[in-house]
């Protein structure tokens, strides 16, 4: 599993499964989009306001496993040297801070219609805003340094202490009062939302997965093949 | 099996990260009153220093059959089941406020008891159903 993500598997990867995945991806965000706004039931106090979730509770999902793999990652390069994840790393964070704008902003526009507000400086959605700093300083720090194992160092570094933050974020709800309502899917209790939504979720959830994980390929491939040249162009 | 410099940059590393979650373990809980983002109506009665002229925030629920509306004034209450506080509003309220479910309200106590509120946030619980199924579940 882990051997495809060396940098020579990865450049081999044929362009028809990229090709497939979109496909794939293209007809599940279909299908979960018409199950979500269309034959999922309103909630019975939201109403129609609660299809935001749809989109809103994946995108902080992916924001914070992309996190946590970036974490994963720098842990790697910093301690073991691997060579591969600075780069893996590299290619997640632009999937995570975008995911995390959207959630933030959904969550925004989710708030107006049921809160009666648009944003509060509560402990839930002000750990988001510092999850969002921390992916804008790792992004940051790999475009304005141009020492590769400068930046690498940096940018491992800033990966490793945004890790603390994961918990925080998750346990926010729990730990202090807040405006945002706790979490509905946990590990331990059966989860607080009727099948009717939750299957839509989790459709959803899975093709925005597969969006994340096709950016990453291509992402990816793309870092490992300036990486070469790099390497290739210093040689010379 | 491991290097003895792969061992020595584990060992530093997991240092740091004890002292920085230490750090800011105390960080946060030095900066509890701000992170709070309303008290329930039992922590301001147990609270000793309360400033009557701060703006603060209270949460429960909303008592039930305790909301009276007068025009544009309303009147309820806010409860967690243990301690209540008697709010006074002036405005429009969210769509979602209702009695017996979560409320937010922003303001300034006159006592422990009464509070006037200049703004009215709905909060909601983590339960989604359909209306349905609400409805079966009542009967």
């Amino acid at each position: 599993m882990l051997k495809n993500f060396f940098p020579n598997k990865i450049l081999s990867i044929h362009k028809k499964i990229i090709n497939n995945l979109v496909i794939l991806m293209i007809l599940i965000i279909i299908f979960g989009l018409v199950y979500s706004l269309f034959i999922s039931p309103p909630d019975y106090i939201q109403g129609d306001s609660v299809r935001i979730m749809y989109v809103h509770v994946p995108s902080s999902f992916i924001s914070l496993g992309c996190y946590g793999l970036i974490g994963l990652a720098s842990i790697c390069s910093l301690i073991f040297k691997i060579k591969f994840t600075p780069l893996i790393g590299k290619s997640l964070a632009p999937i995570g801070f975008t995911f995390t704008i959207i959630s933030i902003v959904t969550g925004s526009l989710w708030g107006k219609p049921t809160w009666g507000i648009w944003w509060v400086w509560d402990a839930r959605l002000t750990s988001m805003v510092i999850l969002l700093l921390f992916y804008l300083a790792y992004i940051v720090t790999w475009k304005f340094i141009n020492n590769f194992e400068k930046a690498n160092k940096i940018s491992s570094f800033i990966g490793i202490v945004g890790l603390i933050n994961l918990p925080i974020i998750r346990y926010s709800v729990d730990w202090w009062n807040t405006l945002h309502q706790p979490s509905s899917i946990t590990l331990t209790e059966a989860p607080k939302i009727h099948h009717t939504m939750l299957v839509p979720l989790l459709i959803m959830l899975s093709g925005m997965i597969i969006y994340s994980l096709i950016i990453f390929l291509m992402k990816y491939k793309t870092e490992v093949i300036k990486f070469k040249l790099n390497k290739k162009k210093n040689n010379n | 099996m491991l290097g003895k410099k792969v061992k020595s940059r584990i060992f530093f590393l997991l240092i740091f990260l004890i002292l920085a979650i230490i750090l800011i373990f105390f960080v946060l809980k030095s900066l509890e009153k701000n992170l709070v983002y309303f008290y329930s109506p039992t922590e301001i009665y147990n609270k000793t220093n309360i400033s009557f002229n701060t703006k603060i925030r209270v949460g429960g629920l909303v008592k039930d059959k305790s909301i009276v509306k007068k025009g544009n004034a309303i009147n309820f209450v806010i409860t967690d089941l243990k301690n209540e506080i008697i709010v006074t509003y002036n405005g429009i309220v969210p769509n979602l406020f209702s009695e017996g479910k979560g409320v937010v309200a922003e303001g300034k106590l006159k006592d422990k008891k009464y509070f006037i509120a200049k703004k009215i946030l709905a909060k909601h619980d983590e339960n989604y159903m359909p209306p349905e199924v609400s409805k079966a579940l009542e009967k």
